[in-house]
């Protein structure tokens, strides 16, 4: 048992090298415009976990991050990329939108459920579209998940401005989810709303499926070496198609959860990157749902904290991007193989040096 | 019909705005042609466009020159294709990762250094723009004159363009290294061709292109930068490079084609035509999917595109 934690703590070791080295390049970025880089972490920090209510502002903020994430992770289990987070989240939050138009007068048991589904299900069938491009027409994931965001993000404005557009209001957004579809606030005054725990019940879903039952298997078996899988007897294909149809499920409950919990409504420019920032979240994460849930806390604590940061400290909040781009790529050049093979031999250098030191007395007692 | 009409009474405008919004997509496609060519997928681009609006613009502002705004706008292209090229190209990382988080700094660092820079003033600050240079002669024919003629010289630099990196690729001895480099890496390496430094060139000359689409953006398109402003473009210059084929004169219809859908976007809004404009705008992406379907695997990119390459 000694040996596995010990091999889980050294998987997490690259991405926390690749954080602390991503904030001191960013407080030397910031010494060098001459800006106080303790008062900008301090806020930062202050405005992430300062009182309960920010501490819930953190939580809720790595919601939607912690279900992309997961997302992500989950196709990158299987081998493929998903970008297309993004566009499922978007399409998932529009058929909440939608069919919480119809929901009005049901008890919140059958709302809820029905409007988080069709918020899933529209997620999967949006990276469904990809896993069959990618299947019957072998056009790469990559490509085909970017241009399914655009398309989402284009159908989403249309519907907000057109067919879903609130009724008798100005602005470019969808009706007010009715009280059915709305999920129970936990700790009022803040927003902290039972998607949460949910979130971190779908890590140890994800967690389950993915290492402990046959199906995950043969997902994680076709992403570590698809030629193996088939020779195995297993069906690489459908794997595929799983492994991203899964991802977009979660993705679009990403969304679903997200306009059920905090914004009871669908408008423009409804997500930050969401689904972009996710592929940062699973990265860190190191693809494992736990690493994930942790790498999500961070993400999410990062944009909670970055509007008191700018209040404060006078620096834009976009600077969170910035670290995060900062971390992902210190962590992609920590974990290529160059990188790895250069501190293995600094290491066995430096061991070489210290049993030298160890041996000087030695010798100096053989003069 | 009415709508039909009074688009055909503006043609020539029509034809005119076509040009403009063609320029920074065909700038930053024959970038990423060239790249992509060499066996790299550089997402990454869309970052690229924007660095390169900003610089621009920081270019022009402070010194009331367009032009070296343009080459600021170019080097910051070219820094941030060298980040990539020393993670994705020399340490060997994954290029999609590298092309996201390429993305994700860019959209934070112009932003943080825009508002570091001129504050939040929520006036959009007006610097010095490229110049229309009508054309002699053809400038002043009727029709033609206005739509074809009287641009800033950007856009006939891009149109130039269009040959020069035709022939680079097919007739020259680097062009043909490079594709080579894209299809085949193991052999191109065996035959003495360096794979990095291949790569390596061809992200350098997207940088200049790619920056340079993105001053386009903020010293003619428009005189004044605002955060977030390449809004996709880098994306669809993704979707045309695999429309065009990787060809130069592919790239060249496909961007025409996609910057018309964006000029006729513009048309569709002000004459307020029943179309939702939303259509037209997913239209480059929608169109790009249901090419790469039909077409399936006669659409047949760089064999090694976006596989990361190890000297054994």
């Amino acid at each position: 048992m000694g040996t596995t934690i010990a091999t889980r703590l050294t998987i997490l070791l690259p991405p926390f090298l690749a954080l602390v080295s991503a904030f001191a390049a960013v407080t030397f970025g910031l010494w060098l415009t001459g800006a106080n880089a303790l008062q900008v972490f301090s806020a930062l920090l202050e405005g992430a976990g300062g009182d309960q209510y920010r501490l819930a502002e953190t939580l809720v903020k790595a919601c939607p991050l912690l279900y992309t994430g997961l997302a992500v992770a989950c196709s990158l289990h299987a081998g493929v990329w998903n970008i297309g987070a993004e566009g499922q989240l978007l399409l998932g939050a529009l058929a909440t939108a939608w069919i919480g138009r119809y929901v009005t007068g049901l008890s919140p048991v059958l709302g809820l459920p029905l409007a988080c589904g069709v918020a899933l299900l529209a997620g999967s069938l949006w990276a469904g579209c990809a896993a069959l491009l990618k299947n019957k027409r072998g056009v790469n994931e990559v490509i085909s998940t970017i241009m399914l965001n655009f398309i989402a993000a284009g159908l989403v404005s249309y519907c907000v401005h057109g067919p879903l557009m609130e009724a008798g209001a100005q602005y470019p957004q969808t009706d007010l989810l009715p009280e059915s579809a709305r999920l129970p606030r936990l700790l009022p005054p803040t927003r902290l709303h039972l998607g949460v725990p949910l979130a971190l019940l779908s890590a140890v879903g994800l967690w389950f499926f993915l290492f402990r039952t046959k199906g995950g298997f043969k997902i994680r078996a076709t992403g570590a070496n698809a030629i193996a899988a088939r020779f195995a007897g297993i069906h690489v294909q459908r794997q595929l198609t799983l492994g991203l149809v899964f991802s977009g499920a979660l993705a679009g409950l990403a969304g679903g959860i997200e306009v059920c919990g905090v914004t009871q409504r669908v408008y423009e420019k409804f997500s930050p990157g969401y689904g972009y920032t996710a592929i940062a979240v699973a990265l860190v994460g190191q693809r494992s749902p736990f690493g994930v849930v942790l790498a999500a806390l961070f993400f999410g604590a990062l944009e909670a904290g970055s509007v008191t940061m700018q209040r404060v400290a006078g620096v834009s909040s976009v600077l969170v991007s910035v670290i995060q781009a900062i971390v992902v790529f210190f962590l992609a050049a920590y974990s290529t193989e160059t990188v790895r093979q250069f501190v293995r031999r600094k290491i066995n250098l430096m061991s070489m040096f210290i049993t030298a030191i160890g041996l000087l007395p030695r010798a100096f007692h053989l003069l | 019909m009415d709508f039909l009409f009074a688009l055909l009474a503006n043609s020539d405008a029509l034809l005119h705005s076509t040009l403009v919004a063609t320029t920074p997509l065909l700038l930053a496609a024959l970038g990423e042609t060239v790249v992509q060519r060499s066996g790299v997928l550089n997402i990454g681009l869309e970052g690229i466009l924007l660095a390169g609006a900003f610089a621009g613009m920081v270019g022009s502002y402070f010194t009331g020159s367009p032009v070296f705004g343009l080459l600021l706008g170019g080097f910051s292209g070219v820094l941030l294709a060298l980040l990539f090229a020393w993670l994705a190209v020399g340490l060997g990382a994954d290029q999609v990762i590298v092309g996201v988080s390429a993305n994700l700094l860019a959209a934070g660092l112009t932003g943080v250094l825009y508002r570091g820079l001129f504050g939040v003033t929520g006036q959009a600050l007006i610097v010095t723009s490229f110049p229309v240079i009508s054309l002699p002669l053809f400038g002043s024919v009727p029709f033609l004159g206005r739509a074809l003629f009287q641009h800033t010289i950007l856009v006939y630099l891009s149109l130039l363009l269009v040959p020069v990196i035709g022939f680079f690729l097919f007739h020259t001895r680097a062009g043909l290294q490079l594709q080579a480099v894209g299809e085949h890496p193991q052999a191109a390496e065996t035959l003495g061709i360096s794979v990095s430094w291949i790569r390596s060139s061809a992200l350098i000359v997207e940088g200049i292109l790619g920056g340079m689409a993105g001053s386009y953006l903020s010293l003619a398109y428009s005189n004044t930068f605002i955060e977030g402003m390449s809004a996709g473009r880098g994306f669809i210059a993704l979707a045309i490079v695999i429309f065009g084929r990787w060809r130069p004169i592919g790239v060249l219809g496909a961007a025409l084609f996609f910057g018309a859908a964006t000029a006729l976007q513009f048309h569709i809004q002000a004459l307020g035509s029943a179309i939702p404009y939303q259509f037209v705008l997913i239209l480059p992406y929608g169109l790009t999917l249901l090419a790469l379907a039909l077409a399936g695997t006669r659409i047949s990119p760089p064999s090694a595109l976006g596989q990361t390459y190890r000297r054994e």
